[in-house]
Formats: structure tokens, sequence, C-alpha cells
């Protein structure tokens, strides 16, 4: 591979990544968690295409299609999920949404 | 033969009055329990008549009950010389006195208004039990009988379970008896492990070849057994208590039937004891010393059926002598006497009290003579037997017991002739107490019905004339021959001081009222040592009563039980509290601060095993 280098793809999904996990744990959104769930799933489809491109292996693309599969299937119930919690509870932040426990 | 309809029938009648009873009216009651023993003493007759002249015992195998290794048991009865003489006593004079009771009990509710049903239930079992124990034809099945008649004691004296001292002397009883059918079980299990059976045929079959120390083993502990169910010293202390029953228990169980269970045990297995002569000489050792001891206490009680309570024990001890001398036959006859006239002295008391409406003090009695005529002539009768008045039941039985002792050892006889004059003094004394000088209650004594004076009579006649019964000459051949002759010179002293015993106790209650207490006021500590029963039951509390309440309570109770036991399991449900406290602080509920350990877990995953893999490299 010429011109940009293995690391710097990794540094960018390790980026993106720890990106996704700030906002995961410090959003009170839930459409904002979701989103920095989509973020982390896809920082990691970068590594698995950047090595399945350093490799020459096709292994790699399979899991990153598999992993958007997941993804789109989730992200379809997360968003229903979402629209009826709003619906009940007229709020989307996330430390509200606690009726489980206690 | 059917010979087990013969126990069966007075356990049809238990379980009918036992589930029925409640509905019946006191009439039925009494007709199922009469009948049902009835019955039984009819079909036990039959059995012994058709079975000729019994010289070797009749078996009946009905099922195998314990199969394993080399254990072998059989339900199995048997029918023999002395198990028909036992059949036709325990038979005979439990239908007698289920008639009396009938009498007894009519005004009887009990705790609860269960009681008339319940007691002739409960008699009915006992039936059953002794029954069984008499019919056995091993070791094991005649302990089912021995339990059995041990838990009907129980009940029994129990009866009235709403009064303490009454459930205190049914659980005394029951305690007592544990320490003897252990010394029996134990006795059993050495059988078994000697003989690889417990059937009588086959144990008393191979006693010639066995060793000696073994057989004398077994004897002694056979004998432990013998001695709590029979009242000897020193497991007697039950007995005298046992009187808190209704009198018609006491006259069936605790003088006629149970308490000579273990005088026919002990009878029952003389092939064991001609191998072991220590242990027969403990037999007689413990029987005389018995006798003479128990005597001695009867002489100052004044509760009338104390007194017939000790005397049982007195009377139990001849048995025992009578056994241990080798002269089986003259114990076993002596049993069968003494069920007559103590089964009669019971009664006749019961009619006593019942005339006076509960009163037992003989203090408050006096002068009944008159009053209650059928009662005193057959209790009368009684008296005579037991203090060996010539020709009377007791008079046979007792010299024929005497006679042996002496040949077998002299001071036994001499003791036994003491006691025997101790034994008619205190039966005078209770006859006079009772009967003679001026009435000192104050209930208005009525003379009983006729359902309780007719058993009564029967048993006079019995008493008087049962010693021509020839039961020496029927076991003759069942026993080992016993070295006893005629010798009328010792018959003559044993009547003698009979009729001393009987003349004495006449000048001191009927000639001089005041003498006896002038008398007990002039061997003051004597008088209170006998009085109290030498302290036995107290010294018994100190000794064995006391230690083991109070080591259970501190040691393990408070020690073992609520420190250690409580204190693991409480321990363990602590931790486990601890624990489980310190692992909820993770579990918050919040999402977020699961993500972070996920989080952190990761990154520690990560270094880790980065740091392994750059090391390996």
């Amino acid at each position: 591979m010429t011109g940009v280098p293995v690391s710097w793809f990794l540094t960018l999904s390790a980026v993106l990544f720890v990106l996704g996990v700030c906002g995961f744990l410090f959003r009170r959104n839930i459409i904002t968690v979701f989103m920095s769930i989509e973020l982390m799933l896809n920082a990691v489809n970068l590594t698995f295409i950047t090595f399945s491109y350093q490799l020459k292996q096709v292994n790699g693309h399979l899991f990153a299609f598999f992993v958007m599969v997941v993804a789109a299937a989730e992200a379809a119930v997360g968003l229903a999920i979402i629209l009826t919690v709003f619906k009940n509870r007229n709020t989307l932040n996330i430390d509200e949404v606690n009726s489980m426990k206690n | 033969m059917q010979l087990w309809l013969i126990p069966i029938l007075p356990l049809a009648g238990f379980v009918i009055n036992g589930v029925f009873g409640r509905r019946f009216s006191k009439g039925l009651v009494g007709s199922v329990a009469i009948g049902s023993v009835v019955l039984a003493f009819a079909w036990a007759l039959r059995v012994i008549l058709a079975l000729g002249d019994l010289n070797t015992p009749h078996v009946e195998h009905y099922f195998t009950w314990i199969q394993s290794g080399i254990v072998n048991i059989g339900c199995d009865f048997a029918v023999d010389r002395l198990t028909a003489v036992m059949l036709m006593v325990v038979t005979g004079i439990g239908s007698l006195i289920h008639i009396y009771a009938t009498g007894y009990m009519a005004h009887e509710h009990g705790p609860n208004f269960g009681g008339y049903y319940r007691f002739f239930a409960y008699l009915n079992l006992f039936m059953f039990f002794m029954l069984t124990l008499v019919l056995a034809a091993n070791y094991l099945v005649l302990f089912v009988g021995w339990e059995g008649v041990g838990l009907c004691s129980y009940l029994l004296i129990g009866f009235y379970f709403d009064k303490k001292f009454a459930t205190n002397a049914g659980n005394k009883a029951f305690i007592v008896n544990r320490i003897g059918d252990f010394g029996f079980s134990l006795a059993m299990f050495l059988i078994l492990i000697n003989f690889k059976s417990l059937d009588f045929g086959t144990v008393f079959g191979q006693t010639a070849g066995a060793s000696p120390t073994v057989l004398t083993t077994i004897g002694l502990l056979l004998l432990v057994g013998a001695c709590g169910k029979s009242a000897q010293l020193p497991l007697y202390v039950w007995l005298p208590d046992a009187m808190a029953g209704p009198t018609p228990v006491s006259a069936l169980i605790h003088a006629a039937t149970m308490v000579t269970a273990g005088v026919y045990m002990c009878a029952r297995s003389f092939p064991i004891y001609a191998h072991a002569p220590d242990a027969l000489h403990a037999i007689a050792l413990i029987g005389i010393v018995t006798a003479c001891f128990a005597a001695s206490i009867g002489l100052a009680q004044n509760d009338i059926k104390k007194v017939f309570a000790y005397s049982t024990v007195s009377q139990l001890g001849y048995m025992f002598v009578g056994v241990g001398c080798g002269a089986y036959s003259a114990g076993i006859f002596h049993l069968m006497t003494h069920a007559f006239f103590k089964a009669l002295l019971f009664l006749g008391s019961g009619s006593v009290i019942h005339a006076l409406s509960g009163e037992q003090d003989m203090r408050n009695m006096g002068g009944l003579r008159s009053k209650i005529p059928w009662t005193f002539g057959t209790m009368m009768c009684a008296a005579l037997a037991i203090s060996g008045f010539p020709f009377t039941s007791g008079f046979f039985s007792k010299d024929s017991i005497l006679i042996a002792a002496y040949s077998y050892a002299p001071w036994m006889y001499w003791v036994g002739v003491i006691t025997a004059g101790m034994t008619a003094f205190y039966v005078f004394r209770a006859m006079f107490m009772t009967f003679f000088g001026t009435y000192r209650g104050h209930e208005h004594p009525h003379e009983s019905p006729p359902v309780m004076y007719l058993p009564l009579v029967v048993l006079a006649a019995l008493s008087l004339g049962g010693g021509f019964i020839p039961i020496p000459e029927f076991l003759k051949q069942f026993f080992p021959p016993s070295p006893i002759e005629e010798n009328f010179t010792l018959m003559a002293i044993s009547v003698a001081f009979g009729l001393g015993g009987i003349g004495l106790a006449y000048v001191m209650y009927v000639l001089k009222p005041g003498m006896a207490d002038s008398l007990a006021g002039s061997v003051k500590g004597l008088y209170t040592l006998v009085y109290n029963k030498y302290f036995v039951d107290e010294i018994y509390d100190a000794a064995v009563v006391r230690p083991l309440v109070s080591g259970s309570r501190t040691v393990l109770w408070k020690t073992l039980d609520a420190g250690l036991i409580d204190g693991i399991v409480n321990g363990v449900g602590t931790m486990s509290r601890s624990v489980g406290s310190l692992l909820r602080l993770p579990q918050s509920g919040n999402i977020r601060s699961y993500a972070s350990w996920v989080l952190l877990g990761s990154v520690i995953v990560i270094v880790t095993v980065v740091g392994i893999l750059g090391g390996v490299k």
C-alpha cells in the first residue's frame, strides 16, 4: 500500500471509537447515545476494512457487511424503541428512563 | 391352628373402638372391648385343647419379615406349654378385668370427654401386644410385643393427661424402661451375631456349644431388660408411680400381665441361662434383694394402691428368685397365682376407691367391712393367698419358690421367709386399716355394681383354689428338672412367718390402734427412711436426672446447639449478607456506569494481552 500508511487508518479508527465511547458515556440524550454506538460500530468497520485491504483477504469485508446489517437492524429496532419511549414519557433524557430500577 | 386370630381379635377391638368409639354408646364400646378379649380367650382355649399334650412347640410361620444377609427373621408364632400357661393367664385375667373396667369406668369421661372409648381402645391394644409377646417364636417378635406393651402402659398411666403427675409418671415409666430395653437390644444383637438367628428353637439348640462368656453376657443383658420391664432393682422406680393410671390398668398391666413379661422372658430363655450359672445367680440375687427391699417399703405406705404396688415389686422379686434358683416352673407358677391374687387386690382396692369416690389414703378409710361386704370378702381371699395361708394359691407357689431357694442357698430362704412375714404384715395392715375399726372418712361408701364384684368373686375363687391347678406338673417336661423336694419343716416355718405377720398386723391395727404410731415414733429415723421409700427417687434425681438435665441445658443446648450449630448457620447467613452488600455497590442500575466498567475491563484486558504478547516477543 502506497501513500497513506496503515497506522493512519488505525489511528483514525481509534479516535472515532474513543469519540463514540465518550459520547456514550457522557451524553444524556438517547439519540446522541444511539449515534455514538453507530460511531463505534463504524470505527470497528474501518479497522476491519483496513486489515482486510492490507492482508488482501476478503474476511474483513465480510465482517464489515455483517456489522452493517446488524447495525441497520439495530437502528430500526432502536429508533422504534426511542419513539415509543418519547411518546410515553415526553423525555429523551436517559437518566429518567429508569423505571426498572428499584 | 390360626394362632394369629388370638392377638388379632383384640387388635380389631382396638381399631373399632379407636376409630368409631366416639360415636358409640358406652354399652357398645364395652361390648366390643369385652367381646374381643373373651373371643381371644375362647380361641386360645380351643387352640390349646386342640393341640393336645404340647410336648413339642407348635410353630406357625406367616411371612418373612426381614431378609438381609445373615438376618432372616420371620413373623412366627408358637405355642408350647409355657406359652399355653401365659395365654390362659393373659386372656383369662384380661377378660375379667375388661368386664370389671366397664363398671369401674362407667362414670368416666376423662379429659376431653373421650375417656371411655379411649380407655378401652388402649386396653385392647395392650392385649394385642401382650399376646404377641407371649406367642412370639423369636426374640424380635417378642420385642415388638415388649415395646408395644410398654407403649400401652405409657398411654394408660398417662390416661388422665390433664394431670401433671399422671403424665410425669407415664414419662418416668417409659424412660426407665428404655434403659432396660437398651440391654435387651444389646442381648439380641449378641444373639444374632453368635447364633445367626433370633428364633427360639434355633438359638436354644446351639447354646450347648457356645462360649460361656458370651452366654453369660447375653443372660445378664436380658436380665437388664427384664429388670426394666418387671420393675426389679435398680429399675423398679417407675412401677409405684405407675399407679397414677386407672385401677383396672394397675391390675391388668402393672400387676398381672405386663410386669411379668420379664419373668416370662427369663424363663423362656432358660437354655441360655442353663449354661450361664453366673447370670442365673444374678437373677436370684436381684430377685431376693428386690423382694425384701420393696416389701419393707410397703410396710409404711398409706396410699392403698402404693402398698400393693410395692407388693407387686416384691412378689416379682420372688418370681425372679424362683427362676434364678433354677425352679422355673415355680417362678411361672407364682406368676400365675400372683396374677390371680394381685389382680384381685388391685381390683378390690379399685372397688374401695370407687366406693369412696376417689379416696386412696387408708388413713381416711376404716370400718368398710359391713358397707362393702363383697369387696371385703373377696379381698380377704386375696390377702390370705398372698400371705401364704395354707392351701391358698399363694401358699403353694411361694413355698415351692422358697424350698427351691433353700436348696440353692439357705440364706435366700431365710430372707424370703422374712419377706413373706413382711408381706403378710403389710397386706393385712392395709386390710385392717381399710375394713376394720371405725370409718374415718367423709364420703358415703356404696357397694360396687355386680359387673364389678362378679369378676372379684371369680378371682377370689382362683386365688383360693388356684394352687390346685397342676402348673408345676404341666411344666415339668418343659423346663430342666429342679431339685424341689417336699420339706414340711421349711413349709411350716414360712407359714408361721406369714401367720405371725397377720397376727402382728391384727395386734397393731385392730387391738391397739395407737401402737403403730408409738412404734413409728420410737424408731423415727428408720420410719422416716422407709416412709420416704429410702429416698431412692431423690437419689436418682440427684445422681442421674439433674446432671443429665443440667448437662443437656448447659453443654448440649447452650454451648453446642445455640453456640456452635446456630453460630455456624447464622455465620453463613451474615457472611453472605456482608459479601452481598459489597457486591451490590457496582450494580447501580445506571447503564453508563456499566459501560464504564466494560470499558475499564476491556482496557485492562487489552493492556494485559499486549503486555504479555510484547513480553513474549
